[in-house]
């Protein structure tokens, strides 16, 4: 009897391991690799009228046949739009994490050295924008930036200036609204790592003679780094392919790989050099994201993380 | 359709469902919807209700500003949509690569309604006018604020009115009061194109090149690139100058004078021509409900509905025994129902290639970012 039962728990066991960590593994072939794979075959493939696509395969009297074109890649190459496009969205994927990263910083800082009682107030606060559609939330920002909006009839009612200052649709009011967006996304791995952190480190560092500067820089930034680097992430990868913000806040002269992107896919019909720059971007962002995790899970193994 | 429904009834349902079947064959087997895919600010106020109260057919209306946007969706498939509305320049790609349903004409008397010249010039994209009827047409233009205008360039307007765009020496004084252009390839090209004496639809790739270098001279003074947001923006006194659509153009200049603001908005219809769009009801080819689409169509080309469209948006239509249901202060409006000699000088819209399109999309992108 007693044997059959650890049988059984261990039959659960062993199953139950698999199920809870198959769940992640089989949602991201669902949702990523897979639609990886489709655009990838998007991205070789082509057509001539746009709307119906050759076959990538053929299979014929024994004979198979694969054609792949890699003309769009050669394409994306030759044509310097592109490769601009690439480093202006990434310039400006940039400017919003190290933005986010000055501001949520010293937030989530503050919210880790709260008192208990007030933290979840405060994350509750943090989080609150997301109750409304963030769709609202940025066009928001288009009626305080505006000529005529609120921030220009402020300053010119108050006398600091005469001409409205021109806001939106520039650089600056994109900036604003990324920041804005994403600065949740630095604050909550921050703040997680940083709560977590053990006070009497700081301690020990002020008894060693470290003034609070000193303790900040060689204590806690160092301790808070993978929260650093996770909210980095959150921020940076999607704002490299951001469409939405650069298309309501944007200027006409902002290049971003989304708009890119959606040249290609209406305007042009061009879906396989659609796939191509879509490919192209994740491999951008993908492969020093790889060189990156490779360089952090030998440091760990090192014990040195 | 018998054999579809058994599946998801119960058998008592389906012994009734085949008595029902058997009395009113296939009409009583579409659902009563219609999913119906159209331009921003392109229809009358009661003219989905009153189709509705008349039919039963429940009618879900979504919108979109751009050609390319509903071509991308066709292309892709499986829109749920039953009755779209491609400009026909477009409707020939999407014909000729499978994504529409022939129209059966027999259910659609009110065909006879419509004008023949019309038919003829959508007979060019669509041979035997198989597929597409006319929804409302227009002509890409010039709009603006008169006082603003004239108070900026500090006189007359010019002989041509393109120049109000195209010509540094106009652009550059009203880069004040502030200029928009349609944000598409599509609808700014063909107009460029003509400015510099080159065919709107050019094949030849180094045509484009200067219509390109003219639009580089301009862009400093261009404010916006929208297709829709413009109207209110016009109507609202922070646009003075923009190229529109026709229809847009007096819906701006509409509310302008319904809210009072003194902001006099007037289309012009230039000299020198313009480049003409028919918009057109068609039917993919994967449609649920063409039954009802059909019924849509014959509904739209009453004479009666067909007037409330031209009412409400200010756009020439496609049947003429409508002109006694349209309001005269409309039918007078010579940027809707062009005169004749005007409509002459107007050129109809031409389908591009791939190859032009992309060199389009192309020079559009370097010439809005400024590069």
């Amino acid at each position: 009897m007693s044997t059959a039962t650890t049988l059984i728990d261990k039959m659960v066991d062993r199953w139950g391991r698999r199920l809870v960590i198959g769940t992640p593994y089989l949602y991201l072939i669902l949702v990523f690799s897979i639609p990886f794979f489709v655009v990838l075959k998007l991205s070789v493939s082509t057509s001539n009228d746009g709307i119906r696509f050759e076959d990538l395969t053929t299979f014929n009297d024994w004979v198979f046949n694969l054609t792949a074109s890699f003309q769009k890649y050669r394409f994306l190459l030759q044509d310097d739009l592109y490769l601009n496009t690439y480093g202006s969205s990434l310039k400006f994927a940039t400017i919003n994490t190290l933005i986010c990263l000055f501001i949520g910083y010293p937030f989530a800082y503050f919210m880790a050295r709260s008192p208990v009682s007030m933290r979840p107030v405060l994350l509750m606060l943090v989080s609150l924008p997301f109750w409304t559609s963030y769709l609202l939330r940025v066009y928001a920002w288009r009626g305080l930036l505006d000529d005529s909006g609120t921030v220009n009839s402020l300053l010119i009612w108050l006398g600091a200036i005469d001409e409205p200052i021109k806001m939106m649709h520039t650089a600056f009011s994109m900036t604003v609204g990324m920041v804005y967006t994403y600065l949740p996304f630095m604050i909550l791995p921050l703040y997680a790592n940083l709560v977590k952190m053990d006070g009497r480190l700081i301690e020990a560092a002020n008894d060693l003679g470290a003034g609070p500067m000193r303790a900040f820089w060689l204590v806690t930034v160092p301790l808070s780094k993978n929260g650093i680097i996770a909210g980095s992430m959150l921020v940076f990868i999607p704002s490299v392919g951001e469409y939405v913000i650069p298309e309501l806040l944007g200027g006409p002269e902002t290049l971003m790989i989304g708009r890119v992107l959606w040249d290609e896919f209406f305007a042009n019909n061009d879906w396989a050099m659609a796939s191509a720059v879509a490919v192209t971007m994740v491999i951008l962002i993908l492969f020093p994201l790889a060189l990156f995790n490779k360089y952090q899970t030998a440091a760990v193994g090192r014990g040195t993380a | 359709m018998t054999l579809f429904h058994q599946k998801f009834h119960g058998s008592l349902a389906v012994l009734a469902f085949s008595i029902a079947a058997f009395v009113a064959p296939v009409q009583a087997a579409e659902e009563k919807v219609l999913n119906i895919y159209n331009w921003s600010d392109y229809i009358g106020p009661d003219t989905i209700s009153n189709f509705e109260k008349e039919t039963g057919i429940k009618v879900r209306y979504d919108n979109f500003d751009t050609n390319e946007i509903l071509h991308a969706k066709l292309v892709a498939g499986k829109t749920g949509y039953d009755l779209v509305v491609p400009s026909s320049n477009w409707a020939k790609i999407q014909l000729e690569g499978g994504l529409l349903m022939p129209l059966d004409k027999s259910k659609i008397p009110n065909l006879k309604n419509l004008d023949t010249n019309l038919m003829k010039q959508l007979g060019t994209m669509d041979p035997g006018n198989a597929y597409i009827t006319p929804w409302l047409w227009g002509v890409t233009t010039v709009g603006i604020n008169v006082d603003k205008v004239k108070a900026a360039i500090g006189g007359p307007l010019p002989e041509n009115v393109w120049d109000l765009l195209f010509k540094p020496e106009y652009a550059s004084k009203l880069k004040s009061c502030g200029i928009s252009m349609l944000d598409s390839a599509d609808e700014v090209f063909p107009a460029a194109m003509r400015y510099v004496g080159k065919p709107a639809y050019s094949k030849n790739s180094a045509d484009y090149q200067v219509a390109a270098n003219m639009l580089k001279n301009i862009r400093p003074f261009v404010t916006l690139f929208s297709s829709s947001g413009y109207i209110n923006d016009m109507a609202g006194g922070s646009i003075c100058v923009a190229l529109g659509w026709n229809g847009d153009i007096n819906i701006a200049a509409s509310r302008a004078k319904e809210a009072k603001n003194g902001n006099n908005i007037v289309s012009l219809v230039p000299s020198t021509g313009a480049v003409l769009f028919f918009d057109t009801m068609a039917i993919p080819s994967d449609a649920a409900h063409p039954e009802n689409a059909h019924k849509f169509i014959n509904y739209i080309l009453r004479p009666e509905v067909n007037a409330e469209l031209t009412n409400k948006v200010f756009y020439a239509n496609g049947v003429p025994s409508s002109t006694k249901f349209i309001k005269p202060e409309v039918a007078s409006n010579k940027s809707v129902f062009m005169t004749p000699e005007d409509l002459a000088k107007m050129v109809p819209p031409e389908a591009v290639n791939n190859d032009i399109r992309r060199l389009r999309t192309r020079l559009f992108t370097t010439f809005k970012t400024g590069r």
